[in-house]
């Protein structure tokens, strides 16, 4: 089954980028994307800017209403995603308990709707 | 071939049978739904068939057949869409008859897993393993939780629902995780035993049936995973308890203390049928909570009176008990055991050490063992203000009822 694992975060816990907190951040990520590969689990995903840079968008009569900030404001906010092959749900916890923010924040699980989407390429770095 | 040869071969298929046909195919398509349409179109046809044809040599792997070959059907004419597209592609995978000695395939228990699982809320849970595995009817676990039939069938389509789309296992965890997720599965099934035993006072009509389910998927437990000391262990603490049923309440319907109890009337049956369960689990060697509680249960079943009993065992595995798994709850029983061991003073001390380390936890009851100690003590007084409190406090009426009625006997004297 395709999962999202949707990465809510605290974004106080968000380091500059360059700091040296920022690198151990990078390289706990770059261990578990390792874990990954080791596994041969194919997966996409991204990190996302900090909330203070989401615009939120609604049509309503047909109007569009811009606003400035994520759809709603919250201790954790959504800071990354992955899309993640993986046969069932616990295989899902397994892998979302692994996720370095799983420790700070909470990795959300959600089943893909659709298996047709594109097949995921795990990435080659 | 008559008609009523057919209908009792197929009621005895589903008495026997029936959880491990619907396992077998929720296990291929991960649909409960599904499963349970596909038995019903089954036993349909074999309503109909078997009086002409006569019942076939293995009747149950006939039925599976068919409802494979029926879930099938279903999947081609449904809307097309990737669940069942997926379901369709494992039924048509995985071989379509059993094997030829006509045993059946038994999945039980990656279905009781799927029913347990951690994803799912805990009503759901137990609504599921119902369903599912005890074979109660949408309406029979309605009446046994005290909920309208629609808000169950709603929590059970919900729960099936996510079942199939969270993409629930429905297999037997790996061994590292085995230990936790069945810990989840004996909870359910003894919140099931609770729920019956706690109204068997308040309505015995509609509700002590889930003592017999919990133990019956208890049994089930036993036979599928024998070497697992605390499902042997829940199994013989929930008949244990039963054993005492008939002798709980009075014909007042006023909770009987276990002192007090006629122990002629409990069951020797489920006793012994629980000591030999707890032979086993102690022969593996391995101990947890729910052995160590069907120890203690084992005393007080074999004990022919409450002062005969061996209390400084029991005071022993309370203690046990504590270490396994800390809680104010085993430490005010432990509290209760002390007072029986060494006398209400010693008892009313162990009480109050609880007390001051939990001020908080569930003062009517920290106030019914008070009572109880004080009253043994000789302290009037004091005992019929501690009865006051803990009748006030307490919930359960038959409880409320028989404190109510030691109240008056110590006002009387």
């Amino acid at each position: 089954m395709r999962y999202m694992l949707l990465l809510h975060h605290p974004e106080e816990l968000r380091h500059a980028p360059g700091s040296p907190e920022f690198l151990a951040g990078v390289e706990r990520f770059n261990a578990f994307h390792a874990e990954l590969a080791r596994r041969d689990i194919a997966w996409d995903g991204f990190p996302l800017q900090p909330s203070p840079t989401a615009t939120s968008v609604r049509v309503r009569d047909g109007e569009t209403v811009v606003s400035d900030g994520p759809f709603a404001e919250l201790k954790e906010q959504l800071g990354g995603y992955y899309v993640i092959d993986l046969p069932d749900l616990d295989a899902a916890i397994e892998i979302a308990a692994m996720v370095p923010w799983a420790a700070e924040g909470t990795v959300e699980i959600r089943p893909l709707a659709s298996l047709d989407a594109p097949e995921l390429v795990s990435p080659q770095t | 071939m008559s008609d009523a040869a057919a209908h009792a071969a197929l009621e005895q298929l589903m008495r026997d049978d029936r959880a491990r046909i619907i396992a077998s195919i929720v296990r291929t398509t991960r649909d409960l739904d599904l499963a349970e349409d596909a038995l019903a179109d089954a036993l349909a046809a074999a309503a109909t068939g078997w009086p002409r044809t006569g019942i076939p040599e293995e009747p149950a792997a006939w039925v599976l057949t068919v409802a494979r070959r029926r879930a099938i059907d279903r999947l081609r004419r449904r809307t097309r869409d990737d669940r069942s597209d997926a379901a369709l592609a494992e039924l048509e995978r995985t071989p379509s008859a059993p094997p030829a000695d006509g045993t059946l395939p038994d999945e039980r228990l990656e279905l009781l897993f799927a029913c347990c699982h951690p994803a799912l809320a805990l009503d759901a849970r137990i609504a599921l393993t119902l369903r599912a595995v005890a074979r109660l009817t949408t309406p029979e676990i309605a009446a046994a939780f005290l909920t309208s039939e629609t808000a169950m069938a709603q929590r059970l389509v919900r729960a099936t629902r996510r079942l199939a789309d969270s993409g629930i296992p429905i297999e037997v965890p790996s061994p590292e995780q085995l230990p936790e997720r069945l810990d989840g599965v004996l909870g359910v099934i003894y919140l099931v035993f609770n729920e019956g035993y706690a109204a068997s006072g308040d309505a015995p009509r509609v509700r002590v049936d889930l003592c017999d389910d919990a133990i019956r998927l208890g049994r089930l437990l036993s036979v599928l995973l024998p070497d697992e000391p605390e499902v042997l262990g829940l199994t013989a603490l929930m008949l244990f308890h039963d054993a005492r049923r008939a002798t709980r309440v009075d014909a007042d319907g006023l909770a009987v203390l276990l002192e007090d109890q006629d122990r002629a009337r409990w069951d020797r049956a489920r006793i012994a049928e629980a000591d030999g369960l707890l032979e086993r689990a102690l022969l593996v060697g391995r101990r947890g909570p729910y052995l160590v509680q069907a120890c203690i249960a084992a005393l007080h079943a074999s004990a022919p009176s409450a002062e005969d009993t061996d209390w400084a065992q029991i005071v022993a595995l309370y203690g046990a008990l504590l270490e396994l798994r800390p809680s104010p709850v085993g430490e005010l029983a432990r509290a209760g055991a002390v007072g029986m061991r060494d006398g209400p003073d010693a008892g009313l001390q162990a009480v109050d050490a609880v007390r001051a380390r939990h001020p908080d936890h569930d003062p009517g009851r920290v106030a019914a063992v008070r009572a109880d100690l004080l009253r043994r003590g000789g302290r009037t007084d004091e005992a019929m203000a501690a009865y006051e409190t803990a009748i006030a406090r307490l919930p359960a009426e038959a409880e409320r009822a028989f404190l109510r009625a030691r109240l008056g006997e110590l006002a009387d004297q």
